[in-house]
């Protein structure tokens, strides 16, 4: 026997009869393929070529059932009950398969429930998407003390945003004067993340050489007459230059 | 139109402050109204706020200009002044070059000042420090070389019209290297000049 070719298929949820029918207690009960008739006295099948009722297509009696309009077409309203119930079974067919796709493509509900042993980012994402399936997507949920104030945009911070056209004039004339006065002082204005930049490269420098060292004292005068060229040519000039540069952007700038 | 941002501001400020140097104050800090700098379509206008909420009503597509435009910014992110700005700024400059009115024309043209056609020039020019360029013309003394002072404005003489500003420069020599050089030597670089009013009528906002 060859191994499976695709994968086995997946489960789907029930149909609306199958929920039903779970409900009621309902069984499926199994049919015999053929039906004892009466007229034609043997077994014939339950449907298809010489069926057990007749030949549905030869039927040429009709009554019209007690409480029915006499001037109606029997015919006609078979014709037409039966096409009714064919459209109506197409329908739920549909309906079902549509239910079934619908339901496995939605986000699984399992992480939302809260087990205990989730961790922080977990929960986190787990939160915002609690805020955001609401009719108005968590535009008007409240907040928890802890949780920013500003929601998190949609496009994931990619759109620029400019102050708006005739916002605050006053203030935005008192941001300009203070740019003006920062530009115009000498001294340098202290940018943090430069400054930290900086540190941090400096110790890595410092850390770098420390090891050097010890591997120099390690390897001894040999080590370090080859070590030496290595060092001023290529890592120190370049540590140089943008400390260097950094220094000349910061003086210019002021 | 969207205000400037940090970084544009400080591009234009620091483009302004080269020919004004400290006076930028006083144009965003005006006694007689709000003004303030938007940018529309990379070029800055420089307007009062009565003109912003009138243009703000404006569709983009439709308005052309809103204000006084003082410049653009270039496809790299430069600043680059144009001469719109001219009346705002000449009141408030800081380094002034006049040009004699016989090279007057040929700077209106485009051209860079030459040594010969310097009439005369802030004392302490640095080099690289953005002028606006003055005409001289029907100034009854007129000498080669700069001078501090009028000197004797002579008996009879009619008296001379305010000198107007013809555009924008950057010296090209510091002034004392200006009493020095030949004169053929470019002495201030040319920037814009009122002629542009004509020649680029299509292009001016």
């Amino acid at each position: 026997r060859l191994p499976r070719e695709k994968p086995p298929p997946k489960p789907r949820p029930p149909t609306r009869w199958e929920q039903f029918a779970r409900l009621k207690g309902i069984r499926r009960k199994k049919k015999t393929s053929l039906v004892w008739d009466e007229q034609a006295k043997e077994w014939r099948r339950r449907w298809g070529y010489r069926r057990a009722g007749g030949d549905p297509s030869r039927a040429w009696l009709a009554e019209v059932p007690a409480g029915a309009d006499p001037e109606e077409d029997q015919f006609a309203r078979l014709r037409r009950e039966k096409r009714e119930r064919v459209a109506r079974n197409e329908l739920n067919r549909l309906r079902n398969l549509a239910r079934a796709h619908r339901a496995g493509s939605a986000v699984p509900a399992a992480p939302l429930h809260p087990t205990g042993h989730q961790d922080r980012d977990e929960l986190r994402t787990v939160a915002r998407v609690a805020r955001v399936s609401t009719a108005s997507l968590g535009r008007f949920q409240p907040r928890l003390p802890k949780e920013s104030a500003e929601p998190p945009s949609r496009s994931g911070g990619k759109k620029r945003r400019f102050e708006p056209l005739l916002g605050n004039l006053a203030a935005e004339r008192s941001r300009q004067l203070e740019l003006l006065r920062d530009m115009g002082s000498k001294k340098p204005v202290l940018d943090i993340t430069r400054a930290v930049n900086k540190q941090l490269r400096q110790e890595e420098a410092e850390a770098a050489a420390a090891n050097k060292g010890k591997k120099q004292s390690k390897r001894g005068k040999r080590g370090r007459r080859q070590q030496r060229p290595g060092r001023s040519g290529k890592k120190s000039g370049a540590r140089r230059q943008p400390q260097q540069q950094k220094k000349a952007a910061g003086g210019g700038s002021g | 139109m969207r205000p400037l941002t940090e970084a544009e501001t400080r591009a234009v400020f620091e483009k302004l402050g080269k020919y004004i140097g400290e006076n930028i104050q006083l144009l965003v800090d005006r006694p007689d109204g709000t003004y303030c700098f938007r940018l529309h379509r990379d070029r800055v206008y420089y307007l009062s706020e009565k003109l912003l909420k009138l243009a703000a009503s404006v569709p983009r597509e439709s308005l052309v200009a809103p204000g006084t435009c003082f410049g653009k910014f270039t496809k790299s992110q430069k600043f680059r002044l144009s001469v719109t700005a001219l009346d705002f700024l000449a009141p408030y400059a800081k380094y002034k070059v006049w040009v004699k009115p016989g090279s007057e024309q040929s700077f209106l043209y485009g051209n860079h000042v030459l040594k010969s056609g310097l009439g005369r020039i802030t004392e302490n020019t640095a080099q690289y420090q953005g002028v606006v360029v003055y005409s001289m013309a029907d100034v009854p003394l007129v000498s080669a070389g700069p001078r501090r002072g009028w000197g004797g404005q002579g008996l009879g003489h009619p008296p001379s019209p305010p000198p107007r500003p013809q555009g924008f420069g950057v010296a090209a020599k510091s002034t004392q290297e200006c009493r020095k050089v030949d004169p053929l030597a470019i002495v201030v670089f040319h920037q814009a000049d009122v002629g542009e009013y004509v020649r680029n009528e299509d292009t001016l906002t």
